[in-house]
């Protein structure tokens, strides 16, 4: 990898180095010309040694071009080894105590097992048969490291990480799988942690191989596949058996991730049902091998980001970018082409479907009404405020104007931004149906066949409509992807559901699509668990956006996209086209909180055993300097998992402790309030 | 640096000099061009003098460097197969791609038993000087550890001495997954390319599992501290009922054998010693057992390994390089150290031979007796004169397993006085306070005892242990406590359910499982160390006092004798009557040691080392650890996990003398 860095070290810099050394050089013959005018009388005398030195001059002219490139080269070279020898050499910074070596001297010592449940990107997928393009990565990681294949040979890259369109499956003659074990998701790439630094801090206090897992899975699979293709699920249970039976009988400690709670929410249920569909655990399973579920940064609700990333690949997950080059996914480097990929990819992938924002309008809010209408986004970070008040709008009027025109969360999807702000009787809506009905030939053409998605199959009537049609909520919202991706809605709405059921004892909830939605599943009767909902606050996170129709090109066959250029509104919520909330950067604190917060507070009909929840909120805190990295105080929603608090309670709870030992909820954001106003049965 | 000095000067000189004759003439001029030159000349020479030729120089190599791991890397990947091709004919296709072809699919799941010194170690907890080390590995992988901190790596290699277990504040665990033994260092497969073509008719993570345990530890001790045996029960149970109630193929390798053999003891004993799977656990859940050179009655190297610490594990010598455990680059510390962290692994005393004289031989016989190295080889050509070179042979005591000089080697048993060391008193203390750190037991014995040990001459294997427990009591009686080298008289005796007994295959049964199938898969035509010719070292502080007399050597080309070392037939590590005398006589059929008459199957692989350079290690190899690359075996192993039973192999395959020998031995069966 080093020496990779260097070639491309060698190829970017070092043309222009070598020019600017040319450049130094003429400027060292111009400089000398105009000093060698000072001495014009000794020139004479020395005539005779003149001749003499140029012959001298000859082996000099051959220094000229190649050597003053290797010298440059060398010259570079040299610095850079020797900085990194400083480097190593370097005596260790002056690192923070990890918490792990404090909690060991406080006398924590590792009691419960703890599975670790990775989420959506996060985990390591290797190869395991491929077409002939893929030579030579047998075993390899496709997806996690370093990622090099997608420079080598992209296309082979994507063909081998794409689903089958119609199954949701392995395509025929690939096998892609999840790498397993602990090292599928300590990091991501080399240096970006995951859940390294966690790991780390349980092995302080006495765990390792024996009494952790990371039950990874294959996060491109709809949850009900993971099962009937890898049995991965059964393999989660027999491993809690396991170390619930080789650890004493000692109960296990989960820790799911991101999308690995819902994930989880989904085992739960499946553990216990009947087989063939379930894992046939009985009804007792998790009251005897669960101890608490620590759900950090939960996407119990879905995320907006879902959506936009299904209706034009734009919104881009932390990992994804961070890790990857960002250029690379970027559309005015290479052209729409590398988002049109990524889209045709991502839309095969069933669990994307899994994130999308669940509760419909009762949860995301309507066309004028939200649950987060009352966030200022400039308390959310006091620094805008300041800004704020300094250009010289006193706070009173701000106050006045947002009592007048909160910002309306619930249209996740606008058309304009002028539609983002209107009344809803002014919006001209029309009903879904008519879209839907209207479907006239296909506008797909031969050359863009390579590139094929559904979009092509849509006329550009349809989409025109879809454009007027202004503002979407989460209800219609459904109704547009229907529309557009008809064949990936159909293959995942058979794995998952995102509404709220009406009454939970309907035996149709007994089928495995409603097992990851919160709001259609009740918790196992476990009154001994503890449920904790910890995710960071304080970053602006996507919550609703603003779209445009996108100037139509040859193969520019994504007709949609967001309105970068909408900006500003006065509370400083939009910007970039995206209207943001209070969250961890993916997460809106709303669908991480709720369910801890009123949901499943107390004994509800989603929680018929009075399993007690916490809410553990990690205000984020951004490092000081470069060199603390990532920072240990952070609550964006993968760096949180090197978050020290966090950190610390996940090892409390570990070692035994429950949540009222830890101090019950820890609270930053609005959410009590917000979920106050959330109009649900419970 | 030169880059700004150059700049600056002449900056400086240019602000005070403004542009004298701006109007001069075209003679002027040329001269003055002239001088330019010279003066660049000049100044050029000297700067480009020292620092610069050095950048120069870097540049160019690393410029070389890189077009070089450019070419390298657009280099097709097929190319050294084909230029392999050009050169050496075309080769068979691998056994995966084959049997795909022949319609073969993935059936019964796989269970994979690492052997000893190829798993991974990885560190959980060390003391202060292996900071950083945190879940790296310490064994297997680079081996860089070992030359950046070597004091260090020994301690946290090492076991406690008294428990065999964790010394306090270090926990080095086993690597899990596929990972802990595909490659042992990279580039070095073990189990690599049979997972590779088991890939290739279907098989993936969910149907193949490494079986990874501390190799270190004594068998019953990884499931004290790790729950080594009770993950494996677990793990198999899992991949049965995953597949369709298919059940495991299992393939030990090396000292996973015994482990195994441990293992399906463990799992029917009932709890708390055993696994309580109850006694028709291995009956459900096993179909196959798949032994790849297994040492079931101990290999004579362990003798040697623990006894002067001079045998070479295959893997260590080859992997690591050679130099740092030759005892001439760093002198005899390096070998003290490696002894003393050897001794603290309790799994090397499952290797010491089993069955003692009645096996291996006594003074004046031995099964393997006869025995002439190229006496195969011409078999295998088709001459027969085999009589002819047989009564040409010399005697060889292979049974005598440690001999103190050559001579005595070769000497009838009535021509050795033997005066008994066993009562020798112990001499005071040799040890002194410079060779504290690498303390081994020798400096207990003092010269008394070191005198005593050479004057008993000759030992065979029964009297080895008793050597052993002479020169090494500490490890011994730790060892003793969990392994057991003897033959069972009566096989119902109650004793018989220790643990300490279920390693060894002459004093335990087999499971009742008829429909279960045992195989001896091992390679030979290999010279294998067999038996020792030892000296006394000569004297010299912390030192070790035995040692391999290397220049013991035979004249005669046909000669077994070589640097000191008997050898025989066998895979380089494992004799051949080791590996296969269970499967040939004392498993087969219905015998004590096997009740329910579980069919067995001798496989031999005749070694044929790689043709050239470019094949690497070979396909055809029949050492120790190559043998998993040889495509005979990988093609036996995928058939069988594809559902194939012994006799659709072919039954036994079989080149040595090996039931020759086995009908030599006289165990009541």
């Amino acid at each position: 990898m080093g020496s990779i860095l260097r070639f491309l070290k060698l190829c970017v810099l070092e043309p222009v180095k070598s020019g600017e050394l040319y450049e130094k050089k003429a400027q060292i013959k111009l400089d000398n010309e105009k000093k060698s005018f000072e001495i014009p009388k000794i020139e004479k005398k020395d005539k005779g040694l003149s001749e003499e030195k140029k012959r001298k001059r000859r082996p000099n002219k051959e220094w000229r071009c190649i050597d003053s490139c290797c010298w440059a080269i060398g010259y570079i070279c040299t610095i850079w080894w020797l900085l990194l020898f400083m480097f190593q050499c370097l005596p260790g910074l002056k690192v923070p105590e990890p918490p792990g070596t404090r909690l060991k001297r406080e006398g924590l010592i590792a009691l419960h097992p703890v599975v670790m449940v990775p989420g959506i990107v996060t985990g390591g997928l290797e190869l395991w048969e491929g077409r002939p393009c893929s030579e030579g990565l047998f075993r390899r990681r496709l997806w996690g490291g370093s990622f090099t294949e997608i420079f080598r040979r992209p296309m082979c890259w994507l063909e081998h990480l794409s689903l089958d369109n119609e199954t949701g499956l392995d395509p025929p003659g690939i096998r892609v799988r999840a790498v397993p074990g602990l090292v599928a998701a300590d990091y991501f790439a080399p240096g970006y942690f995951v859940w390294a630094i966690l790991i780390e801090n349980l092995a302080r206090i006495g765990y390792e191989g024996k009494n952790m897992y990371m039950a990874a899975y294959d996060w491109r699979l709809s949850f009900q596949n993971t099962e009937v293709r890898d049995q991965t699920l059964s393999r989660l249970k027999s491993k809690i058996e396991l170390l619930y039976v080789t650890n004493g009988n000692k109960k296990v400690v989960v820790v799911p991730h991101s999308m690995g709670v819902i994930y989880f929410l989904h085992f739960l249920k499946w553990v216990e049902a009947p087989p063939p569909i379930g894992g046939g655990g009985g009804p007792g399973w998790c009251a005897k091998h669960i101890k608490s579920i620590m759900n950090i940064g939960p996407a119990f609700l879905g995320v907006p980001k879902a959506v936009g990333n299904i209706l034009s690949a734009e919104s881009k997950d932390v990992a994804f970018i961070r890790a990857m080059a960002p250029g690379l996914l970027d559309s005015e480097i290479l052209g729409l082409q590398t988002l049109h990929h990524v889209m045709r990819v991502s839309r095969t992938w069933d669990s994307v479907i899994s994130l999308i924002p669940k509760g419909g309008e009762t949860i995301w809010g309507n066309l004028d009404w939200s649950p987060e209408e009352e966030h200022v986004c400039n308390s959310a970070k006091k620094m805008y405020q300041q800004d704020f008040d300094n250009n010289g709008n006193n706070s009173d009027s701000r106050r006045l104007f947002q009592v007048q025109e909160p910002t309306k969360y619930g249209r996740i999807i606008s058309f304009g931004k002028i539609v983002s702000d209107l009344p809803s009787s002014q919006l001209q809506t029309l009903a879904s149906r008519e879209f839907m009905s209207n479907n006239s030939s296909s506008n797909s053409n031969a050359a863009c066949k390579g590139l094929w998605t559904e979009y092509d199959e849509m006329s550009r009537e349809n989409i025109r409509i879809i454009a007027e049609n202004k503002a979407y909520t989460m209800k219609s919202l459904l109704d547009l992807l229907r529309v557009i991706a008809p064949k990936m809605m159909k293959r995942a709405e058979a794995h998952f559901s995102h509404g709220i059921a009406e009454n939970l004892d309907d035996p149709k909830y007994n089928h495995y699509k409603y097992w990851s939605n919160p709001l259609e599943t009740k918790l196992p009767d476990a009154p001994d668990m503890e449920i904790y909902c910890s995710y960071g606050v304080g970053i602006p996170t996507e919550r609703s956006y603003v779209y445009k129709q996108s100037p139509s090109g040859r193969c520019n066959s994504i007709p949609f996209q967001i309105d970068s250029a909408a900006d500003g509104s006065e509370n400083g919520c939009l910007k970039g086209g995206v209207f943001f909330v209070d969250g961890d950067e993916s997460i809106p604190v709303l669908s991480a909180g709720f369910m801890c917060a009123k949901g499943w507070r107390g004994k509800t009909r989603f929680n018929p055993s009075g399993i007690s929840t916490y809410i553990r909120e990690y205000k984020h805190k951004a490092p000081a300097n470069l060199l603390e990295g990532r920072g240990s105080e952070s609550g964006a929603h993968v760096d949180i998992l090197g978050n020290a608090a966090l950190i610390e309670d996940v090892l409390r709870v570990a070692a035994g402790a429950s949540g009222s030992e830890l101090g019950r909820d820890r609270i930053y954001s609005d959410i009590m309030k917000m979920s106050k106003k959330i109009n649900i049965q419970l | 640096m030169s880059l700004l000095r150059r700049r600056k000067v002449p900056e400086n000189e240019r602000t005070q000099v403004p542009d004298p004759n701006p109007d001069g003439n075209q003679k002027d001029k040329k001269i003055i061009d002239k001088k330019i030159e010279i003066q660049k000349s000049q100044k050029q020479q000297s700067k480009w003098n020292c620092v610069d030729s050095c950048c120069w120089f870097i540049g160019c190599i690393c410029v070389v460097w890189w077009v070089l791991l450019f070419l390298y890397n657009m280099m097709p990947s097929s190319f050294p197969q084909y230029m392999t091709e050009v050169i050496t004919g075309p080769m068979p296709d691998p056994p995966g791609v084959k049997l795909q072809k022949e319609g073969l699919k993935a059936k019964h799941p796989v269970v994979f038993v690492p052997g000893i010194v190829t798993g991974g170690l990885e560190l959980w907890e060390g003391h202060q000087c292996a900071d950083g080390l945190f879940r790296k590995r310490l064994w297997g992988g680079t081996f860089g550890e070992v030359y950046k901190r070597p004091l260090c790596w020994v301690e946290h290699m090492s076991l406690d001495n008294e428990t065999g277990l964790d010394p306090p504040g270090i926990r080095v665990r086993p690597v899990s997954g596929l990972v802990a033994a595909d490659y042992f260092a990279p580039g070095y497969f073990v189990w690599a390319v049979l997972i590779a073509n088991l890939a290739r008719i279907g098989y993936e993570e969910k149907t193949m599992y490494m079986a990874s345990y501390d190799w270190r530890l004594s068998f019953q001790n990884t499931e004290v501290r790790d729950q080594a045996l009770s993950r494996i029960k677990s793990n198999i149970e899992l991949m049965v009922a995953t597949n369709g109630g298919n059940k495991a193929v299992i393939i030990p390798h090396s000292m996973g054998v015994l482990y195994f053999l441990h293992f399906m003891k463990w799992v029917e004993a009932p709890a708390p010693m055993g696994g309580g799977g109850g006694p028709d656990w291995c009956a459900k859940h096993i179909k196959t057992v798949v032994n790849i050179g297994g040492p079931f009655l101990g290999v004579p190297k362990a003798v040697s390994g623990l006894f002067s610490a001079e045998a070479r594990d295959i893997a260590v010598a080859r992997a690591i390089a050679p130099g740092v455990l030759d005892k001439d680059l760093f002198h005899i510390q390096t070998l003290q150290h490696i002894m003393k962290m050897t001794r603290t692994w309790d799994s090397t005393m499952s290797m010491i031979p089993k069955g003692g004289d009645t096996i291996w031989g006594g003074l004046d016989w031995a099964p393997e007796e006869g025995y002439v190295l190229s006496k195969r080889r011409q078999r295998n050509n088709g001459t027969s004169e085999d009589e002819a070179t047989e009564s040409k042979v010399k005697h060889v005591n292979y049974g005598r397993i440690i001999s103190f000089g050559k001579d005595v080697a070769k000497a009838h048993s009535s021509e050795i006085e033997r005066i008994d060391f066993r009562d020798a008193v112990k001499g005071s203390n040799v040890a002194n306070h410079t060779c504290r750190d690498v303390w081994t037991e020798y400096h207990d014995m003092g010269f008394g005892g070191i005198k005593a040990v050479a004057e008993y001459k000759t030992y065979t294997a029964a009297e080895i242990l008793d050597l052993l427990q002479f020169v090494a009591p500490k490890m011994m009686e730790r060892g003793s406590a969990h392994f057991s080298y003897g033959i069972a008289d009566n096989l119902e005796d109650p004793k018989y359910q220790h643990y300490k007994y279920w390693s060894n295959p002459l004093e335990t049964t087999l499971p009742n499982a008829p429909d279960m199938e045992i195989f001896s898969m091992y390679g030979v035509g290999v010279p294998t160390e067999r038996a020792y010719v030892y000296r006394l070292a000569p004297a010299a502080e912390c030192y070790i006092p035995f040692q391999i007399d290397t220049s013991a050597d035979d004249d005669d080309e046909d000669s077994c004798l070589k640097d000191g070392v008997f050898t025989i037939d066998g895979d380089e590590t494992v004799p051949v009557l080791s590996a296969g005398f269970m499967s040939a006589k004392g498993w087969r059929g219905k015998t004590r040691f096997n009740p329910s008459g579980i069919p067995t199957y001798i496989r031999e692989y005749d070694h044929a080392p790689p043709s050239s350079l470019l094949e690497g290690r070979g396909t055809q190899s029949g050492a120790h650890v190559d043998i998993m690359g040889n495509f005979a075996l990988i093609e036996d192993i995928m058939r069988i996990a594809a559902g194939a039973k012994g006799e659709e192999l072919g039954g036994d395959l079989v080149y040595s003398d090996i039931f020759k020998w086995s009908e030599k031995i006289e165990l009541p069966l």
